[in-house]
């Protein structure tokens, strides 16, 4: 989808978040000088075209007892990627589950998923339930936990124009 | 975690879902959960002002967006570890970096404007660290969603 003036207006204006009134999308179309119809119509077509996912809320993991995680690593037969990788996106605590391609002989895992859990022994044990899900067609596995945060930036749009 | 009661939990997975575009979006969920709707808009302001909610409103896709995204790893000696993470976190293009147990101990995200961005950021680290700059691309995503149960 090709993004004029207007939708970036939108993007910018929406980026720390919707307003918590009972009319959120009018407040923000007033704020942009539009018709609370044009904002909605706009919005709709951004999230059919996937440059909106879905509006809603962000929770914190840590607070809400989540504290341990790890970056889970796979090493899958490619024929059979596209199936596991869609039954391992779906359970409840991996975040983030992507196909990436392997860096031999340095690198050999081919599926990735972000594990959450309370603790490191509950993050231990969902990864065996992935583990027991991959089955046969797994040939090998690691986790990768983090042990310093180096860097954190937002990913923001940059203003263009 | 043990202070939130039983209708915060439901709200915080209730606002997990897609919010609609009606006018009064936030009517639809305390429909869902029994509750007035100035309720839901307390309550999610008291979540969001207490941390529980780190954000609320639309999740973008920057690739999407027309921006180009890259998870990259480093194996980086020990005893160049500092030396390198300057050189690295020294480019506007890394957002994310974080270290990692294992090998290849430094993984970063790069975010440029164009795809062309993440080859010649990744081959500029390699110049300036001498240090083979893994690139993983997502090649497909299993994307179901981000939710946390409360």
């Amino acid at each position: 989808m090709t993004l004029d003036t207007t939708d970036r207006q939108i993007i910018e204006a929406l980026q720390s978040g919707l307003p918590l009134v009972a009319e959120p999308y009018a407040e923000v179309a007033a704020s942009l000088n539009l018709s609370e119809d044009v904002l909605t119509t706009r919005l709709a077509a951004m999230k059919a075209s996937g440059v909106i996912r879905r509006i809603a809320a962000a929770p914190n993991h840590y607070k809400l007892g989540m504290t341990a995680n790890g970056m889970t690593v796979w090493d899958v037969e490619d024929d059979k990627i596209a199936e596991l990788g869609a039954l391992i996106g779906a359970l409840p605590f991996v975040t983030h589950c992507y196909e990436r391609p392997r860096a031999l002989p340095d690198w050999r895992y081919n599926l990735f998923a972000m594990v959450h859990g309370s603790s490191r022994e509950e993050v231990e044990e969902k990864r065996a339930r992935i583990k027991d899900i991959l089955g046969d067609a797994l040939h090998a596995s690691d986790v990768l936990v983090s042990t310093r945060i180096l860097k954190k930036t937002g990913l923001r749009l940059r203003k263009r124009g | 975690m043990s202070d939130l009661s039983q209708i915060d939990r439901d709200l915080i997975n209730t606002l997990q879902d897609d919010l609609s575009l009606d006018s009064r979006p936030f009517a639809t969920v305390a429909d869902k959960l029994g509750i007035s709707e100035d309720d839901v808009l307390e309550r999610t302001k008291w979540l969001k002002e207490n941390g529980y909610l780190t954000r609320f409103g639309p999740f973008f896709d920057a690739a999407a967006m027309g921006g180009a995204f890259c998870l990259c790893a480093m194996a980086v000696p020990e005893d160049k570890f500092e030396d390198v993470l300057t050189k690295v976190n020294a480019h506007a293009e890394v957002a994310h970096n974080y270290e990692r147990a294992h090998r290849l101990n430094m993984w970063f995200v790069l975010a440029t404007e164009t795809p062309d961005g993440i080859t010649a950021t990744a081959d500029a680290i390699e110049r300036e660290t001498g240090i083979t700059v893994h690139c993983f691309p997502k090649l497909q995503e299993f994307y179901i969603g981000f939710r946390v149960a409360a």
